[in-house]
């Protein structure tokens, strides 16, 4: 099967600092890939660059085996990907209802009208948000987050894009989240994770990408490359590293 | 259309005829005063157009006004008057294309410094116009139009203003200006040409400012690029929408009447402090109203409701 996303040697650099640095890899449909590392590793630059927020400097990115590297956003967004923020970023000034439009309005197939707000309704109540007329500046952090995920899933995404969608939830909350994602991807969305949760990650990745200073490290399933040596020493220091390879 | 909307499209109607049929009781001095608040209400409400969802505050008014005063000032007398309308709305539309391609991608307060830029820059090339080639800095401008025939022209042009901003706000224009003003960033992920929409907008609200510069030129017998492209008068727009709440499709007009009769009296009894008192009440309004008189009766009704 031919990837849904593939990553070719993608480079962005900021003044000296090489952020993503030959980064290549690619997703499958219906495929739900990890993207973790350790702070600072470019694994949210790598979102950006797909999204189209920020242009790559080299490489080549292929969405559907179409390029769309340095394409604007609102392009690449219409092509059917969708994102969400790591700082979660909802519309304040606008109803629920209304950011939820926002997706659907301005899509390749979009809704407008009556249409779109019973969609929006929909796909409130599928990220358990009931309560749909208050303002979004109103809604708590966990509501907020859900209502990101709503107005990303609005766009109808063949990629989604989640940017640590699960951090910051509580342990009840975490598991209803894992749940909708797998829900998603069971819907047919492909998802690149990127994530600090490694029980998300464990529980819901096929695949897990591991970045370190801008390059990928390492790349498999989650058991194996959490057990990697190298992935180890990126998280925890060469120390840490050589004791996990000595234990083993 | 629901009775509730109904009754809101005869109000309107309503306030309309009362507005056009004002030239049969007032004098000359009550007809150039309605004259100034349809005018500001044309400029202010056509501000808030733009400036109200994106939040981009421009401070270029009078370079569109200006450029549709001095349309007429030129070829007032060489064409029909709509001809006249016509060539001066076009003139706009390219300027703030051209103004707005250039830009509307700056954000916060560098629009603000370079929309007030842009209107000293278009006075200047005026000026040097009108100095080198034209060989005098003023012209005179001859038409046969009544006091009643400006404020009659201006109120149905308000008519329209507000039309199109009804129009434009119940559109997914209006819907991807609203999200611009929120977050540009989410605008562009949720698939909105962020840029051409800022510009479509800016570009309609500039017409209406061109029209309602050339619709005024009569008024003035004699302009020169001072009095056409004074800036005090995109101040004015600005804290008169801001006043009223531009986030409103009603809400620059109620800013413009207070104000425009504040401003009568102040620069008939203290001409030499008017600009003083403007900047004074200016700060007053951003402390104590920040989402202008509108915003403030809109809470007030929501605090109403829920108790």
């Amino acid at each position: 099967m031919t990837a849904i996303l593939a990553l070719d040697g993608v480079t962005r650099r900021f003044g000296g600092l090489v952020a993503v640095d030959a980064l290549s890899f690619s997703v499958a449909p219906g495929e739900i890939v990890g993207l973790i590392g350790p702070n600072g590793s470019g694994k949210s630059t790598a979102l950006n660059l797909i999204s189209g927020a920020l242009a790559p400097d080299d490489g080549a990115i292929l969405f559907e085996g179409a390029p769309i590297a340095g394409l604007a956003p609102h392009r690449i967004a219409r092509r059917g990907v969708a994102r969400t923020f790591q700082l979660v970023r909802v519309l304040p000034s606008l109803t629920c209802v209304e950011n939820v439009v926002a997706g659907l309005a301005f899509r390749g197939d979009r809704l407008w009208g009556a249409a779109a707000e019973r969609a929006a309704r929909e796909l409130l109540a599928r990220v358990g948000l009931a309560d749909e007329t208050r303002a979004a500046a109103e809604l708590t952090y966990v509501d907020q987050k859900r209502l990101e995920l709503a107005r990303a899933l609005a766009l109808a995404p063949k990629l989604l894009l989640l940017d640590e969608w699960l951090s910051g939830l509580n342990p009840t909350e975490l598991q209803q989240g894992i749940a909708l994602v797998r829900a998603l991807r069971d819907d047919g969305s492909a998802i690149v994770l990127v994530e600090h949760v490694m029980a998300a990650i464990r529980s819901l990745c096929d695949r897990c990408v591991v970045m370190s200073a801008g390059a990928k490290i390492a790349e498999g399933a989650p058991a194996a490359v959490l057990a990697d040596r190298a992935v180890i020493a990126a998280y925890l220091g060469e120390d840490a590293g050589a004791e996990a390879a000595a234990d083993a | 259309m629901t009775q509730a909307a109904f009754a809101r499209a005869a109000a309107g109607c309503a306030a309309l005829a009362g507005a056009a049929s004002l030239p049969l009781f007032g004098d000359g001095y009550h007809m150039a005063l309605a004259i100034n608040i349809a005018n500001y209400t044309v400029l202010a409400t056509a501000w808030a157009l733009f400036s109200g969802p994106t939040r981009y505050i421009s401070l270029c008014t009078v370079a569109f006004f200006g450029i549709g005063a001095y349309t007429v000032a030129v070829l007032g007398e060489l064409m029909a008057w709509p001809l006249v309308l016509a060539v001066a709305g076009a003139i706009g539309v390219a300027l703030a294309l051209v103004v707005g391609l250039s830009t509307l991608r700056l954000s916060g307060i560098y629009f603000v410094i370079f929309s007030f830029g842009l209107a000293e820059l278009v006075r200047q090339l005026v000026t040097w116009f009108e100095v080198n080639v034209s060989r005098s800095v003023g012209r005179y401008v001859f038409l046969d139009v009544t006091q009643q025939a400006i404020y009659l022209q201006l109120v149905a042009l308000a008519a329209v203003v507000f039309l199109v901003a009804w129009a434009i706000r119940r559109s997914r224009l209006g819907l991807a200006l609203r999200i611009i003003g929120d977050d540009e960033t989410v605008a562009q992920h949720c698939g909105i040409d962020a840029a051409r929409a800022k510009l479509a907008l800016f570009a309609v609200s500039a017409l209406f400012m061109t029209l309602a510069g050339a619709i005024m030129a009569p008024r003035w017998t004699y302009i020169d690029p001072v009095i056409a492209f004074n800036p005090v008068m995109s101040f004015q727009v600005v804290i008169m929408a801001l006043l009223g709440g531009p986030g409103r499709l009603f809400g620059p007009l109620l800013g413009v009447v207070p104000l425009a009769f504040l401003f009568d009296i102040l620069s008939a009894q203290f001409p030499n402090h008017a600009t003083l008192v403007l900047g004074l009440v200016f700060m007053a309004i951003v402390y104590a109203l920040p989402d202008g008189v509108a915003g403030m009766l809109a809470r007030r009704r929501r605090a109403g409701a829920a108790s």
